[in-house]
């Protein structure tokens, strides 16, 4: 079992205006196995609590705590937190032109291991969760995301997190761009990882659609840099049915 | 008169503080619209006579970028008797013999166009004449290492000289020190098909200027491959001529400068024939204060070049700050009746995102980097298609990353 901790998480990140705060207090604990999905209006701050758990330089963490079962996350280079066990699926992917993604993937698994795969088993491996993500194994000789379609996109970050069997993995809006057909394959994909990894999910998503099939253990909900409210799955019906007026007016 | 000229100057010189590398930025198609006059590319001197090239003091159109101040050297019409230290391996049938300057002129070759080559070729005593015989179908590059020991001038001429239907691949390479200016020309004769490498591997301290002449037989093919790596000062000229129909040029070009290296590529594309096809790819990275790269391309199309299908193409990727890279593509189109032509040329910084997405996924930074590097040359590399030079390329490559991050 293990324990992803945030306490009290301030980030700020430099603008044209000066510096600007954007996460203001995050508390959030998430355990090995759990989902918690993030729901808030656009300009909350979700995508910068994703990146600033993974440790993009353009986000400043002025105070707070991240810690991985006790260890400080916050003090760990990007490669570390990802090699510690972070996975962070982006709302959008970056393309890396001439490289392939066998040799991506390759490489990350072996950095993520600390050794080369098996051969062998890591081309079946491969070959398996790209047919179970419907991705046409073409994808393996193609450049890294250049190209792909935003649903593309999404499966092969998908791809990533079943292949590198991350502690945890923070979905930053997996879901969006995606048709019916893909976000329940997609969906699938994490389910599989989650049964066979029991990896920890911080499923940030706009909309409900998605967790009709990866079901949330808790929901919060994110408004100006801060998690406002926290429920069960029920909360997720009540903000499709209500939005966020609600806690925008509070606020 | 030319129909329509188009000329793009892009420079970047300390990237800011902006988004990734826009692969498409600065990359646009011709058809027959722009109209920018200027001088014809057709009009540049070119004679065997060193008093028709007087000493360039730097503001001359295809000196402009140029540090000529550091050649003083090899503008003085000297000839010094030095010469690089040659190494050869020659397949069977393929010979190296000499003739005189006259005798090479008497040849019919394209004629020095600067002041560095004009002296080059009054001064170098004597052309070293490469042929690779009609019909013979190497299997095995050919081979040639020139070394140089000290800094005295050094004056080089070649020529290269490829019969009908020969299959060859010839590789030229420069390493250790000299001051040196060299006249090249490489003669395909019809059918062809030649590969030419020209590998600047040269110490910290070597100065290279070089004319490369190629002249693409009737339903020749032609790959002129520069890859200059080391140098203080690489400037390269590499001329392309057909001399009948159906004839294909391709140059390819990698470089990578540190600080303190100034190198510069200009390449001439003259179509005066219907129906041949050029294309041009080059790549290069910089890193370090003071790198300064220069790529110019320049492309005719003459009235009489109906059915050509033309494309240049310079990529410059900026590691750090403080590197410079200018890149000119030219465009001078005299007939409406062409396939196709086209340009781009991008120039930006190192992509952090690409780095983030990376180490995102476990990999450490000097390996993200790295693959980010060499993902970026990948296209053009992977184009070269003689291993032996592939392989030698990505590996100093590597090196040159790792240098930089000590
Ligand atoms: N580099 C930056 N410069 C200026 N503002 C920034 C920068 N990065 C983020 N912001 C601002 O921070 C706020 C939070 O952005 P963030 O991307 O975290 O929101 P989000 O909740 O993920 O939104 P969305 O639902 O649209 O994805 C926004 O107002 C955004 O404009
Ligand atoms: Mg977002």
């Amino acid at each position: 079992m293990s324990t992803l901790t945030i306490t009290d998480l301030h980030v700020t990140v430099e603008t044209d205006q000066g510096t600007k705060e954007i996460l203001r207090g995050v508390n959030l604990t998430i355990n090995s196995g759990e989902v918690h999905a993030i729901m808030g209006p656009n300009g909350s701050g979700k995508s910068t609590l994703a990146y600033a758990i993974a440790g993009h330089p353009k986000y400043t963490v002025t105070s707070g705590t991240v810690t991985l079962d006790g260890e400080d996350v916050l003090a760990m280079s990007v490669d570390e937190r990802a090699r510690a066990g972070i996975f962070l699926g982006m709302q959008y992917p970056v393309e890396v032109p001439g490289v392939s993604v066998s040799n991506f993937l390759r490489t990350a698994k072996t950095a993520i291991e600390g050794e080369a795969p098996k051969l062998r088993t890591w081309v079946k491996d491969v070959k398996d969760a790209m047919a179970g993500l419907r991705m046409d194994p073409e994808f393996a000789n193609r450049n890294v995301n250049e190209g792909f379609s935003g649903g593309e996109k999404k499966r092969h970050e998908i791809l990533q997190m079943e292949l590198l069997k991350p502690k945890f993995a923070v979905l930053d809006e997996t879901d969006s761009g995606l048709d019916v057909d893909a976000l329940r394959i997609v969906s699938e994909g994490v389910n599989r990882a989650k049964a066979s990894t029991d990896v920890g999910i911080l499923l940030i998503t706009h909309y409900t659609r998605i967790l009709r099939y990866i079901t949330p253990d808790f929901v919060h909900v994110f408004v100006d840099g801060r998690i406002a409210e926290e429920g069960g799955p029920e909360l997720a019906d009540r903000l499709e049915a209500e939005g966020y007026d609600r806690f925008l007016t509070n606020a | 008169m030319p129909l329509l000229t188009t000329s793009d100057v892009g420079t970047d010189v300390h990237p800011g503080l902006k988004g990734p590398t826009d692969p498409t930025a600065g990359a646009h198609t011709h058809s027959a619209a722009t109209m920018v006059p200027d001088q014809s590319r057709a009009e540049r001197t070119q004679s065997y006579a060193v008093a028709d090239f007087p000493v360039p003091h730097g503001r001359e159109e295809d000196w402009r970028f140029t540090p000529v101040a550091e050649l003083a050297a090899l503008f003085a019409d000297e000839s010094t008797g030095n010469c690089l230290d040659w190494a050869e391996q020659l397949p069977q049938g393929v010979t190296l013999t000499s003739m005189s300057v006259q005798e090479w002129q008497a040849t019919g070759a394209p004629r020095p166009a600067d002041r560095a080559a004009v002296v080059a070729a009054a001064n170098s005593g004597g052309v070293a004449v490469l042929d690779v015989p009609a019909e013979a179908e190497l299997t095995e590059p050919v081979r040639i290492n020139l070394t140089g020991d000290d800094q005295g001038v050094v004056h080089g001429h070649l020529l290269v000289r490829v019969g009908r239907h020969a299959r060859a691949t010839i590789v030229v390479g420069h390493s250790g020190t000299s001051t040196y200016s060299e006249m090249l020309t490489l003669d395909v004769a019809d059918g062809a098909q030649v590969t030419f490498v020209s590998l600047q591997e040269w110490a910290d301290d070597a100065i290279h200027l070089g004319q490369h002449d190629v002249i693409v037989g009737r339903d020749a093919s032609v790959r002129h491959i520069a890859v200059t790596l080391g140098g203080h000062l690489v400037r390269l000229n590499t001329n392309a001529s057909y001399r009948a129909p159906g004839g294909s040029f391709e140059a390819l070009g990698v470089y990578f400068a540190d600080a303190g290296q100034h190198l510069e590529h200009r390449l001439f594309v003259d179509h005066g024939v219907p129906h041949c096809r050029s294309n041009v790819e080059y790549k290069g990275a910089l890193q370090g204060e003071t790198a300064h790269t220069v790529w110019v391309g320049d492309v005719l199309i003459r009235a009489a070049a109906e059915g050509t299908d033309t494309y240049e193409l310079n990529r410059n990727l900026i590691l750090t700050e403080g590197a410079r890279a200018d890149s000119v593509p030219n465009l001078e189109i005299e007939t409406g009746q062409i396939e196709g032509a086209g340009h781009a040329s991008a120039t930006g910084r190192f992509d952090d995102q690409q780095l983030f997405y990376l180490m995102a996924r476990g990999i450490p930074e000097d390996q993200a980097r790295r693959l980010v590097v060499r993902g970026f040359f990948a296209s053009v590399v992977a184009r070269i298609g003689v291993p032996e030079v592939q392989e030698r390329l990505m590996a100093a490559i590597d090196l040159e990353l790792e240098q930089a991050s000590v």
